[in-house]
């Protein structure tokens, strides 16, 4: 990009490819995520999202191609290095995956007892203040199994930031939740990211509602990425691909009834 | 059925494939279990690597001694206090047959630090303990708990494993000890109390005909054995995403768990051959 020479790229996917067994998931997937930005990977289910993001975090290596972290090629590295690379690492997994034999402080304060030095005191400060970002008081002593599906969210998203990290995954946020709860989780993302200046990667399938976070939107279809652009250019892009599913997942949506109507005839 | 068209004109072809394919199928599982010793392999040598490695934990491992050996404790002085008792019952009748009850304090002394002691205290804490680590660390797998320590860069081997291992290891020799005092008592109670032998000549005897190469087999038994425990029952766990099942969900728990259960007892018996008769 010309207009934008000093933007840095924290992760960049080039030409990834993955197979399990004989089904090809991902073929020759090219993605750059810019720092500072919140990047959206939309796509059906089954189209390899989660498998995408698990190249990021380093779970899963490429058959061939680089997956590339603030250049470092991630399938190159030795494990100790691979160590480093997620210290930078927040993530905010599908289901959560909270330590649910550990009550909601040690969950959150895990990172920090085992990664830092920092005294009990300190631990306690750093979480406390994570949670009540997440507007979660009063449930230091709770199970996870005691929470709501919401609330294992905030607590997982403050277990995530809690080390201040300068890339956060977030692999569908807001699956499972009501309209009002994944309100709730984007609002909190928001404000956290305002505060914490983090790069995000949102997988996640709530078109539309994701568009107004993102920053880049990516449509995975067939193991390809079909363009990586702004929320607006994606609504409006000539790509018959992502026409295709723009009208599908959020055609409606955004019609007046008598519109919906009109859309209907016409198909 | 072209393909039996075929096999019909072709006797050798035939015979050719059938035997190539059965020779496919022992090759697959041929390398399914040698890739299963390997994993095996090196997840022991990756845990002891970081057993020495800094930075070390006290708590975490004094928690997995609380829970692998002073948990133990009731059940290993009940099994070990009744094993003793049938060992008097049943040595008594036996040396009588020669005349010797004097010597019952040394039978009982012997089989129980060389032989049962080891390897009754090693099968309750596989059943106590063992299985409980392998569901705990295969529910942790199942759930991406293991993922998510991966990616928030805490090793799950440094945080998971390590504080067991040490466990296991401080653990089993202490219960072994606990198992044959606990033994021997029982033993007293019976021979001393029940049948008669007198008192002075149960210890004597025991005193005369222990000597220190006994002890230390047990000692080196036991050691083994707690490692054994925990290697077996903590790579079935951590590597169930890889059984060759799937290890889906709570039934892939309890398969891994069964598993590793019989392979650990399998394990103890085994070794408890090779261990007595590398040190006899």
């Amino acid at each position: 990009m010309v207009d934008a020479p000093q933007k840095n790229i924290a992760i960049e996917l080039i030409d990834v490819e993955r197979s399990f067994g004989r089904q090809q998931v991902l073929k020759k997937v090219n993605l750059a995520v810019e720092e500072g930005t919140t990047t959206v990977i939309v796509g059906a289910s089954g189209q390899g999202k989660s498998v995408i993001l698990k190249h990021m975090l380093g779970l899963l290596k490429p058959d061939r191609g680089q997956v590339l972290v603030y250049g470092q090629d991630l399938a190159k590295l030795r494990k100790s290095q691979l160590k480093e690379v997620r210290k930078d690492y927040g993530v905010l997994f599908q289901n959560v995956a909270l330590f649910d034999s550990m009550n909601v402080f040690d969950n959150v304060a895990l990172p920090l007892r085992e990664r830092t030095d920092a005294s009990e005191a300190e631990i306690r400060a750093n979480v406390e203040e994570k949670l009540a970002l997440m507007d979660l008081e009063g449930v230091n002593e709770k199970y996870p199994a005691q929470l709501s599906g919401g609330m294992k969210k905030r607590v997982g998203l403050a277990r995530a930031l809690v080390m201040n990290p300068r890339i956060v995954f977030f692999d569908e946020p807001t699956t499972g939740l009501d309209v009002s709860k994944s309100n709730e989780i984007y609002r909190l993302f928001h404000k956290t990211q305002a505060r914490l200046k983090y790069t995000a990667v949102i997988v996640s399938h709530d078109v539309p509602k994701i568009f107004k976070l993102a920053d880049h939107v990516a449509l995975i279809s067939d193991g390809v990425i079909e363009g990586c652009m702004s929320p607006e250019e994606f609504q409006l892009s000539d790509n018959p691909t992502i026409r295709t599913f723009v009208r599908e997942t959020m055609g409606p949506i955004y019609c007046s009834e008598e519109e919906e109507r009109f859309i209907h005839e016409e198909a | 059925m072209p393909e039996q068209d075929k096999a019909s004109k072709n006797p050798a072809k035939w015979l050719l494939g059938t035997l190539a394919k059965s020779l496919e199928r022992i090759g697959a599982e041929g390398l399914y279990y040698l890739e299963q010793v390997g994993r095996m392999g090196i997840f022991l040598f990756a845990c002891l690597l970081n057993v020495v490695r800094p930075p070390y934990k006290l708590f975490p491992i004094v928690r997995q001694i609380h829970f692998i050996g002073y948990r133990s404790i009731f059940v290993i002085l009940f099994t070990g206090t009744f094993t003793g008792m049938v060992l008097a019952l049943q040595g008594y009748y036996t040396l009588r047959k020669f005349g010797s009850e004097g010597l019952l304090g040394s039978a009982v002394a012997l089989s129980l630090l060389r032989e049962l002691g080891p390897v009754i205290a090693a099968l309750m804490v596989v059943g106590r303990a063992g299985s409980a680590i392998c569901a705990e660390i295969g529910i942790m797998r199942n759930s991406e708990q293991i993922d998510a320590l991966d990616c928030m860069a805490i090793d799950p081997y440094k945080y998971l494993m390590v504080p067991k291992f040490v466990a296991g290891i401080v653990s089993m020799p202490m219960l072994t000890f606990i198992f044959n005092v606990a033994g021997i008592l029982g033993g007293y109670l019976i021979g001393v109390s029940l049948l008669g032998v007198p008192g002075g000549s149960y210890f004597q005897e025991m005193y005369r005909s222990v000597d220190w190469a006994d002890v230390e087999m047990g000692l080196v038994k036991s050691l083994v054995f707690g490692l054994l425990i925990i290697w077996i029952c903590a790579a079935k766990g951590f590597f169930l995403h890889l059984e060759r099942s799937g290890g889906f969900g709570a039934e892939g728990v309890s398969r891994a768990t069964t598993s590793a259960v019989v392979l650990s007892s399998v394990a103890i018996l085994v070794w408890d051959y090779l261990i007595s008769a590398i040190l006899l």
